[in-house]
C-alpha cells in the first residue's frame, strides 16, 4: 500500500497503469482531459504495452472501444459531457454487443449555454444506454471503484459496460490523500482476461451487430435486461472481496447516521459527502438526520435503498441534472418508484441543485434539510419539486 | 501478379450466395471479388447500407469470416477498433495469427457521414483496407443523394421538377481526398473489370497500413436499371472515362491502370439508367453537355497527374 496525494483523475491514469489495459482510445475534453494525457504519458514511456488510440472524435472513440473490445481486448475510455453526447449512439451498441468497456466520466454540464463545471446531467442523459453506472463521492471511492469496475463489467453473469462517474473539478482536480494498492494486488484483483465470443478467433468465426427485426430483437433486450439486473449482486459481492483485500468494503448505497434517523437527504457523489456536514450539525442541535447516497444508480439498487432508508419520515433528494419537463428529476423519479413500490409512506421532496458547477453552500442545504425537519413535524408544506441556490427574481 | 480463376474456384467462398441484396446488385459482385483475394485471417467490417442489412439478418449469416456491424458514421474506427485489439494482444504476446482487416461501407457512410471516422483512421494508418461500394446514393433508405451523387442525377431527395433537374452541383473527388492523406495505396475499380478489382485488392493487402479502394457500383432501383444491365454498366462507366482506374501510392505515384481503345461518350453510359433519363432530352442539353465536359476535364486531369508523377 502507498498513501500518495492525488487528483482523482491522477488515480484513474495511475489505476489505468496498474490494469494496463490491451486498448485505450479516447479524446480530449475538460475535466476529463488529464486522465487521457496521464496516461499517454506511461504508453511513451514504455511503463505500459496498452495500444492508446487517440482519436479524432469520441464517437470514434466508442467505436474503437467497441471494435476492440469485440475483438477480444480489454478495454477503457474516459469523457466527460460533449464527449459523452457525442457518444451516445455508440453507447447503446457497446451495452447492447454485451461489451464489457468501462470508462471514466468525469461529470461535467451540457452545452448549451457551454459550460465546463460540475452537473450530472451528462451521465443522466445516458442512465437508459444500458452501461452500469456508479457514483463516487470522493477521489478515494474514484481509485477504488475503477478498480472494481473490470471484474464487474467482466462478470460471466454481467458482461456490460461500466461508467464510473466522479464530480468534474470538485473531485477531479481536487488534491486528495488517497490509498493506493500494489500493482501485483490489482494484477491479481482483476486477473487476466479471457474474452467470450472475440472477432480474433480464426476457428470459431463471430458475428457481431446484425440485422435483428421483430422476430428475436425483444429476446436479446430482454436478456441485455436481466444481465443489467444480475449485476446488483456481482457488483456487491465484488465490493466485499475489494474489502477483503484494501480494507475499505463497498456495498450497493452508502450511509451516513441513518440507523435512528427521521429525516434524511438523498444525494449522488461528493454532494453526499457535504449533506454528512449538515446532519452532523442537525444532531448536536437534537434532529436525528441522515444521508444516502446511492453508488449504484444503474441498476438502480431499489432494495438496498429502501432498506438503508430504514423508519424516516422524510426524505429530501437532492439532483445535480433536471429531466426538463418531467416534474421530478432523475434520482428522485427512482426512489419515488422504488417508495411507490414498495407501498411506504416516505415523504419525497426534491431540489435541483448545483447546474453548471454552481456552489450548493451549507446554508442552503440546510434550510433545505430544516424545511424537511418541519414537514415531518406537519409544520410547513414545502413544494414537492424545485430548484435550489437559483436566483428567485 | 496473375489471378488464376481456376484456383480461386476451388476455394470455399467467403462471402456466400443466399444473402437478400437485390438480384443483379453490384455490391454482391464487389463483396465477392474483394473475399476472393483473401487468404489469411480477417475480420470484415461493415457499414449501415444495403450489404450490411442484406447479408446479416438474425439468425442468418453470408459470412464465413469474422464480422462486425457496429453503426452508420464509423466503419473505419470500428475496423480499426478491432485492429487495434489485435496489435495489442499480440505486444502482450497473446496473439500469434498475422491477421488482415477489410472495411465495407457504402458512399453515404465513406463520402458522408462516415468522412472523418475514415480520414482519422487512415491518418493514423492502422493496417486495413476500406473498400467503398459506390452506388452513388443512400439505396438503403430509398435512393437519396449522398456527396457521391452526379451532377443533374434523379435521386428521391432530388427529384427532377419543373424548377430543379436532378442533384445540383457535383459529387466530390474521394478517391482524391484519401490520396490527399498519402497513406500507402488508393485505387478506383469496378467490378466489370475484375482482374483489375482483384489485383487491386491483392497489392492492397499486402499493405501493412491503411488502403481505400472507391469501387463504382451499379444499383437496380437506384439507377434504374435492369438487373441484366449490371455489369455492363459497370464496364461502360469505365469505358465513358467517367470511373477511370487507376492507384495511387503513397499519394504520389499516380498509374492509370486502364486506357479505353476508344473512349465512348458518356450517354452510352446514362442512357440506360432511369436516374439519367431527363437528360436525354432537348430541353436538358446543357445539363448533359456540362456533365460530359467533367468527364472530359477529370479525365484529362488525371492524365496530366499520373504523366507528371513521381516514380
Ligand atoms: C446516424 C444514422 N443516420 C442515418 C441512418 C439511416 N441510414 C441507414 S443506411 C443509410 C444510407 C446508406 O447509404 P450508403 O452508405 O450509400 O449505403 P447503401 O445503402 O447505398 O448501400 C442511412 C441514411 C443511420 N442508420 N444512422
Ligand atoms: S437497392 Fe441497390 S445497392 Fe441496395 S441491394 Fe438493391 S441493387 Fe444493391
Ligand atoms: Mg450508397
Amino acid at each position: 500500500m502507498r498513501v500518495v496525494a492525488e487528483t482523482a483523475n491522477g488515480a484513474v491514469a495511475e489505476a489505468m497503469r496498474q490494469i494496463e489495459p490491451h486498448v485505450v482510445a479516447a479524446y480530449p475534453i475538460t475535466p476529463q482531459t488529464e486522465v487521457v494525457e496521464e496516461f499517454a504519458g506511461y504508453v511513451s514511456d514504455g511503463r505500459v504495452r496498452t495500444r492508446f488510440v487517440p482519436v479524432e472524435s469520441e464517437h470514434s472513440a466508442m467505436s474503437i472501444c467497441v471494435g476492440a473490445s469485440a475483438a477480444g481486448a480489454r478495454v477503457i475510455t474516459a469523457t466527460s459531457s460533449q464527449g459523452l453526447a457525442y457518444m451516445w449512439e455508440m453507447l447503446y451498441i457497446a451495452s447492447g454487443n454485451r461489451l464489457p468497456i468501462v470508462m471514466a466520466l468525469v461529470n461535467r454540464a451540457l452545452s448549451a449555454p457551454i459550460n465546463i463545471h460540475c452537473d450530472h446531467s451528462d451521465s443522466m442523459g445516458a442512465r437508459d444506454s444500458g452501461w452500469i453506472q456508479i457514483y463516487c463521492r470522493d477521489a478515494q471511492e474514484v481509485y477504488d471503484t475503477f478498480i472494481q469496475a473490470l471484474p464487474i463489467a467482466e462478470h460471466e453473469d454481467v458482461r456490460l459496460p461500466v461508467m464510473v462517474c466522479y464530480d468534474g473539478f470538485i473531485v477531479s482536480h481536487s488534491l486528495a490523500r488517497i490509498e493506493m494498492m500494489t500493482d501485483e494486488r490489482v494484477r491479481d484483483f482483476i486477473g487476466s482476461y479471457k474474452a467470450v465470443y472475440p472477432l480474433l478467433d480464426r476457428d470459431h468465426p463471430v458475428i457481431y451487430g446484425p440485422l435483428v427485426l421483430y422476430d428475436y430483437y425483444m429476446e436479446f433486450k430482454r436478456q441485455q435486461a436481466e444481465a443489467m439486473n444480475r449485476a446488483l449482486e456481482v457488483v456487491f459481492e465484488i465490493g466485499k472481496r475489494f474489502g477483503k483485500i484494501s480494507g475499505r468494503s463497498y456495498g450497493l448505497v452508502s450511509s451516513y447516521r441513518m440507523e435512528d434517523a427521521d429525516i434524511a437527504l438523498a444525494a449522488l457523489s461528493s454532494t453526499a459527502r457535504t449533506a454528512e456536514v449538515i446532519a452532523d450539525e442537525l444532531r448536536d442541535q437534537g434532529i436525528r438526520a441522515g444521508v444516502i447516497s446511492p453508488r449504484l444508480f444503474r441498476p438502480f439498487p431499489a432494495k438496498a435503498l429502501l432498506q438503508a432508508l430504514g423508519g424516516i419520515k422524510v426524505l429530501g433528494v437532492l439532483d445535480r441534472a433536471d429531466s426538463i419537463g418531467a416534474g421530478m428529476a432523475p434520482l428522485a423519479a427512482d426512489i419515488g418508484a422504488a417508495l411507490q413500490s414498495a407501498g411506504s409512506n416516505i415523504r419525497l421532496y426534491n431540489r435541483v441543485y448545483g447546474l453548471g458547477g454552481r456552489d450548493l453552500t451549507l446554508s442552503d442545504l440546510k434550510s433545505f434539510f430544516l424545511s424537511l425537519e418541519r414537514a415531518g413535524q406537519g409544520k410547513e408544506m414545502p413544494a414537492h419539486f424545485g430548484y435550489l441556490g437559483v436566483r428567485e427574481d | 501478379m496473375v489471378i488464376k480463376l481456376r484456383e480461386i474456384s476451388k476455394k470455399k467462398p467467403l462471402f456466400t450466395g443466399g444473402h437478400r441484396l437485390c438480384a443483379g446488385c453490384g455490391a454482391a459482385v464487389i463483396a465477392r471479388q474483394v473475399m476472393n483475394m483473401v487468404d489469411e485471417p480477417v475480420v470484415i467490417g461493415n457499414g449501415t447500407g444495403c450489404l450490411e442489412v442484406t447479408t446479416s439478418i438474425y439468425p442468418f449469416s453470408s459470412w464465413n469470416v469474422s464480422w462486425i456491424h457496429s453503426a452508420f458514421p464509423n466503419t473505419a474506427s470500428t475496423i480499426a477498433g478491432v485492429e487495434s485489439a489485435w496489435r495489442a494482444l499480440r505486444d502482450f504476446g497473446e496473439m500469434k495469427d498475422n491477421y488482415r482487416f477489410i472495411a465495407f461501407a457504402g458512399d453515404g457512410g465513406t463520402y458522408d457521414i462516415g468522412l472523418q471516422a475514415l480520414s482519422g483512421a487512415i491518418e493514423r494508418g492502422h493496417r486495413f483496407l476500406y473498400v467503398c461500394y459506390n452506388n452513388q446514393a443512400y439505396m438503403n433508405t430509398g435512393y437519396q443523394r449522398s456527396g457521391a451523387t452526379p451532377a443533374s442525377s434523379w435521386s428521391s431527395t432530388t427529384p427532377v421538377g419543373t424548377k430543379q433537374k436532378g442533384k445540383p452541383g457535383r459529387s466530390k473527388d474521394l478517391t482524391a481526398i484519401t490520396a490527399a492523406h498519402k497513406i500507402p495505396y488508393v485505387a478506383q475499380a469496378s467490378p466489370g473489370f475484375w482482374n483489375d478489382l482483384m489485383l487491386k485488392v491483392e497489392r492492397a493487402l499486402q499493405i501493412d497500413g491503411p488502403s481505400f479502394i472507391n469501387v463504382i457500383q451499379p444499383c437496380i432501383p437506384g439507377w434504374g436499371i435492369l438487373p441484366r444491365d449490371s455489369m455492363r454498366l459497370a464496364k461502360l462507366a469505365v469505358d465513358t472515362c467517367y470511373w477511370p482506374l487507376y492507384e495511387i501510392i503513397d499519394g504520389r505515384e499516380c498509374t492509370i491502370n486502364y486506357h479505353p481503345k476508344q473512349k465512348l461518350p458518356l450517354t452510352e453510359f446514362l442512357s440506360l439508367q432511369k436516374r439519367f433519363k431527363h437528360l436525354l432530352k432537348d430541353e436538358n442539353r446543357a445539363l448533359l453537355e456540362e456533365l460530359q465536359a467533367e468527364v472530359d476535364t477529370d479525365w484529362e486531369m488525371l492524365m496530366m497527374r499520373c504523366v507528371g508523377s513521381l516514380r
